[in-house]
């Protein structure tokens, strides 16, 4: 395969031979190669940015908080301060003499105006080299207005997203332990890496309730900043995707020492196993969990399955491509993709670790290419040459797909469709097929030139 | 009234290197590059793309911490050889962010030195505009990066004869309203340079095979002769050093008019006088039967619309523009808000006088103090960009979408608002909303009118 792969990248991406293939990751994305990833201050504001009941406010230029407004509507039961966009926007005069001050009145009169049980003070660039002390105007406001006022260092340049999920869960730490841990059953998770988009946080805690399992804290989609504070009282922490929470679950595991368990909601495969896994942790408590477990899964199977069946039928030979956020979500995606008859012919993120893609490594078929941190450049590539005719990944993806005559799924933060649970599966199975039999194919003319291809090869032999 | 609070909630303008990123984008085989850290450029293609629904490719210099120490310099010249390696473009149009600004790194110095580095390689043209986002808004940065070419380009070709070529600066309106545009002066048989023009490069065909830089844009070859053009036309407002046409005026002699955007009647009479003014041309028949037309229009659908109270909000120019034509329909513009400054009182007045009392006007504004001035003074529509929808949705106010962004419909880069014709199709927008709200209020049901 001949590829545009500029020569520094050419080890971040691999063709899958025999399952033991490494793909070099965790790098600065190189200059100039028009990289999808966001910063640290994108990670940050993700992982947080679900909790309803806090003050988000960002110190910086406008720019942070125009482009992070309301971005990915995780839902909220409850109050919706965090669907609010507040920024200190900062002017050239700031810059010169200090942005402390601006800081301080705007914490003053944003708590006193929404009364937020929290606040969260992201660092962008520009606080990062003018030095404004954030920590110290926090704690200044966290005594004069008697709530948590907890600096996020996220200073957008120091890293990638995953520099930012870590500054996150350092920032939300500050919180846990500082509740009350009192009537909470034995039998009880933390759900952490879960963002409620579409409201999937809810269908979760729907299975976890019909197991008997009792949900401390949402972390952090739906979530409120007193479970986060008594969330320490919960037996287990269950953290999905791809790591955005795992720090934090590793410094409870420490600090409190709660095991955790990764999980994944994406997929029948995978969102089964994680109930049973849950099931099999407290069974020595509740004998009956396994049981109660098993029927939801076949309940919850019995109603999916006839119409997957169907679209599978449909969907049966087509191939996929993937590239998302982080990889873990990939690992279930391939799967997915296998339950609906179709192969993933290319599999990508934005930050995936080296565990991470020997693993993939591991799953995919033969002749998959894996990429890390990749471009629109590359990845059109890879759809022409790959023959691909869905693409499932985020906003950014879409118009390289739409452009090339390529059907496309949105399962990034900004999806509007719950795709986690059982349901969720079908839903995918739906979205995937609801692109992928369009009529608009036949007139594009990238796909008519593929079918053009696809027959001189037939008539060459 | 709103308080004057010292944080921003819920903004209503985007940061200064988003508006040169785009204004870049309308140069043929032009790359725009941003300066700073890779978030900047992701979360701006992120919010380009889920308006235009194309690709938007933007470079990124990707600066890390060891940069913003000891000066993004090498990145920025290495990311310009990749950027060439990978898209072989015949511009790259570099905007500094809040990060790089401060610091300290000198765009200009970088890049001069760059080519002389590289002086044995063929190289794309280099244009670098100062764009920190604690500066200004992304107007601004639209207007600073289309003065940046026309300084940098300008000229650089010989002064030939100088021929009826008419410079447009037609700053921040929909693809769809560049080719309606270029449409007006095509059939007064006049060439044009617009710069920058992203009818195309913002809105283009589906795609046979992968395109590195999509194509259409006006190229660096026509914007080097800009000099030479009988006149130039740009619209809106421009602070000192932001004008290509009075920097052309200034250097080449180059007649500049400075129009309002030509949204409704007055300012697109504006716009075709000043075009036979310039060239001597009659007007052609299409307009006049345009114009006609919607008078007619206006006729048919005041008694909806008279003395429905509007608010307008959006970038300055889209703001002063919409006020312009709702003034004429009838209309009341109650709130006139925008996020960014440019002496908007003044010329809202200016502009009303003799149709309406001039409207609540704020400026360097954002949504929670317009929510506040609509909660209070609570007009019957709202005309602007996606943002609004939360108040509309929380107040019960129609929102008409027009400007950037829209995020929540579709076809954000085929809305019309310039020329009769956009007016027109303005004008059914308006009175169909009144027309709806009459129909859900009442039990009359406007099965016939």
């Amino acid at each position: 395969m001949t590829l545009s792969i500029l020569k520094e990248r050419k080890d971040q991406v691999v063709e899958r031979i025999n399952g033991n293939e490494t793909v070099s990751c965790s790098r600065e994305s190189l200059a100039g190669a028009v990289s999808q990833r966001a910063c640290v201050f994108c990670g940050s504001r993700v992982v947080l940015y679900p909790i309803a009941d806090a003050l988000h406010l960002i110190h910086g230029p406008i720019g942070c908080a125009a482009y992070t407004w309301d971005i990915r509507g995780a839902l909220s039961s409850g109050p919706e301060l965090h669907r609010l966009s507040f920024s200190t926007d900062l002017r050239e005069r700031d810059i010169i003499f200090g942005g402390e001050k601006k800081l301080e009145a705007a914490l003053d009169e944003l708590i006193t105006r929404h009364n937020p049980k929290a606040a969260f003070v992201y660092s962008t660039c520009i606080v990062g080299i003018i030095g404004d002390d954030l920590g110290a105007v926090c704690r200044k406001m966290t005594e004069l207005k008697k709530i948590p006022v907890i600096p996020v260092q996220s200073e957008g340049f120091k890293g990638s997203k995953r520099e930012g999920y870590f500054a996150a869960c350092k920032a939300m730490f500050t919180l846990v332990g500082t509740g009350k841990p009192e009537n909470i059953s034995p039998v009880s998770v933390n759900i952490l890496g879960d963002f409620n988009l579409a409201g999937e946080i809810w269908i979760i805690r729907d299975y976890l309730k019909k197991m008997g399992v009792e949900v401390v804290a949402n972390i952090t989609g739906d979530g409120r900043v007193d479970d986060i504070r008594r969330c320490h009282g919960a037996a287990l922490n269950l953290v999905q995707c791809s790591g955005a929470t795992l720090d934090l679950a590793k410094m409870m595991k420490e600090k409190f020492n709660i095991p955790f368990l990764r999980v994944s909601y994406l997929g029948i495969e995978d969102m089964a196993e994680s109930l049973y896994i849950v099931a099999d942790h407290f069974s020595h408590i509740d004998k009956d969990i396994e049981e109660k477990t098993r029927q939801l899964v076949k309940t919850e199977l019995e109603q999916i399955m006839p119409e997957i069946k169907k679209i599978r039928e449909e969907l049966n030979g087509k191939k996929a491509a993937i590239y998302v956020g982080g990889a873990f979500k990939a690992f279930s995606l391939v799967k997915a993709f296998r339950r609906i008859g179709m192969s993933v012919v290319l599999v990508g993120s934005q930050t995936g670790t080296d565990e991470d893609y020997r693993e993939l490594a591991k799953i995919t078929d033969p002749g998959t290419v894996i990429v890390d941190d990749s471009n629109p450049r590359e990845l059109s590539d890879f759809i022409v040459k790959k023959g691909v005719d869905v693409f499932v990944g985020g906003v950014k993806e879409r118009p390289i797909a739409y452009k090339l005559g390529v059907a496309f799924c949105d399962h990034n933060h900004e999806r509007k469709i719950a795709l986690e649970g059982f349901t969720g599966m079908l839903n995918f199975a739906r979205e995937i097929h609801n692109s992928v039999t369009s009529p608009v194919w036949k007139f594009h003319p990238a796909r008519l030139s593929r079918v053009e291809e696809k027959s001189s090869e037939v008539c060459c032999g | 009234m709103a308080e004057n609070h010292v944080s921003t909630t819920n903004a209503c303008k985007m940061c200064t290197p988003m508006g040169a990123s785009l204004a870049f984008r309308g140069v043929k085989g032009s790359m725009p590059f941003i300066h700073g850290s890779q978030g900047c450029a992701t979360y701006m293609r992120r919010y380009i793309i889920s308006h235009f629904r194309e690709p938007a490719d933007i470079a990124s210099s990707s600066l890390g911490e060891k940069h913003a120490v000891f000066g993004g310099a090498p990145n920025l010249k290495k990311g310009i050889l990749n950027v060439t390696e990978k898209y072989n473009p015949e511009m790259i149009g570099i905007a500094s962010t809040c990060l790089t600004e401060t610091i300290g790194d000198d765009l200009k110095m970088i890049t001069t030195e760059f080519l002389s580095e590289f002086a044995d390689l063929d190289l794309p043209h280099l244009v670098t505009v100062s764009t920190p986002s604690y500066s200004g808004t992304h107007l601004n940065g639209w207007k600073l990066a289309v003065r940046s070419m026309i300084e940098k380009f300008a000229g650089s070709s010989p002064a030939l004869t100088a021929d009826n070529t008419i410079n447009i600066f037609p700053n921040f309106l929909s693809p769809a309203d560049i080719r309606l545009l270029s449409g007006i002066f095509r059939e007064y048989g006049l060439k044009t340079m617009i710069l920058p023009n992203i009818s195309d490069t913002l809105d283009s065909p589906s795609w046979e095979e992968y395109i590195n830089i999509p194509e259409g844009g006006t190229s660096v070859n026509e914007i080097a002769l800009a000099h030479r053009s009988g006149a130039s036309i740009e619209f809106g407002y421009f602070h000192k050093g932001e004008s290509a046409g009075s920097y052309l005026e200034e250097n080449f002699s180059v007649k500049n008019y400075n129009l309002l955007p030509p949204v409704g009647m007055r300012a697109t009479d504006a716009l075709l006088s000043a075009i036979e003014e310039i060239t001597g041309l009659e007007r052609p028949q299409r307009f006049v039967n345009e114009r006609g037309r919607l008078i007619d229009a206006l006729v048919d659908g005041h008694k909806y619309i008279n003395f429905k109270k509007a608010l307008v909000y959006g970038d300055e120019d889209f703001v002063v523009s919409m006020v312009s034509f709702l003034c004429e329909t009838g209309v009341k513009p109650v709130i006139a808000a925008s996020g960014g400054k440019a002496d908007l009182r003044k010329r809202i007045e200016a502009i009303c006088e003799g149709f309406c009392p001039c409207p609540l006007v704020l400026e360097d504004s954002d949504f929670d103090t317009i929510e506040i001035a609509a909660a209070d003074i609570k007009p019957d529509l709202m005309i602007g960009n996606s943002k609004g929808f939360k108040i509309s949705k929380k107040l019960g106010i129609p929102l008409i979408r027009a400007g950037f962004p829209i995020h929540d419909r579709f076809g954000g880069q085929r809305i019309i608002t310039t020329g009769y014709e956009g007016a027109l199709s303005l004008l059914d927008l308006i009175v169909n909303t009144a027309i709806t709200t009459l129909q859900e209020e009442t039990r009359v049901g406007y099965g016939y009118m």
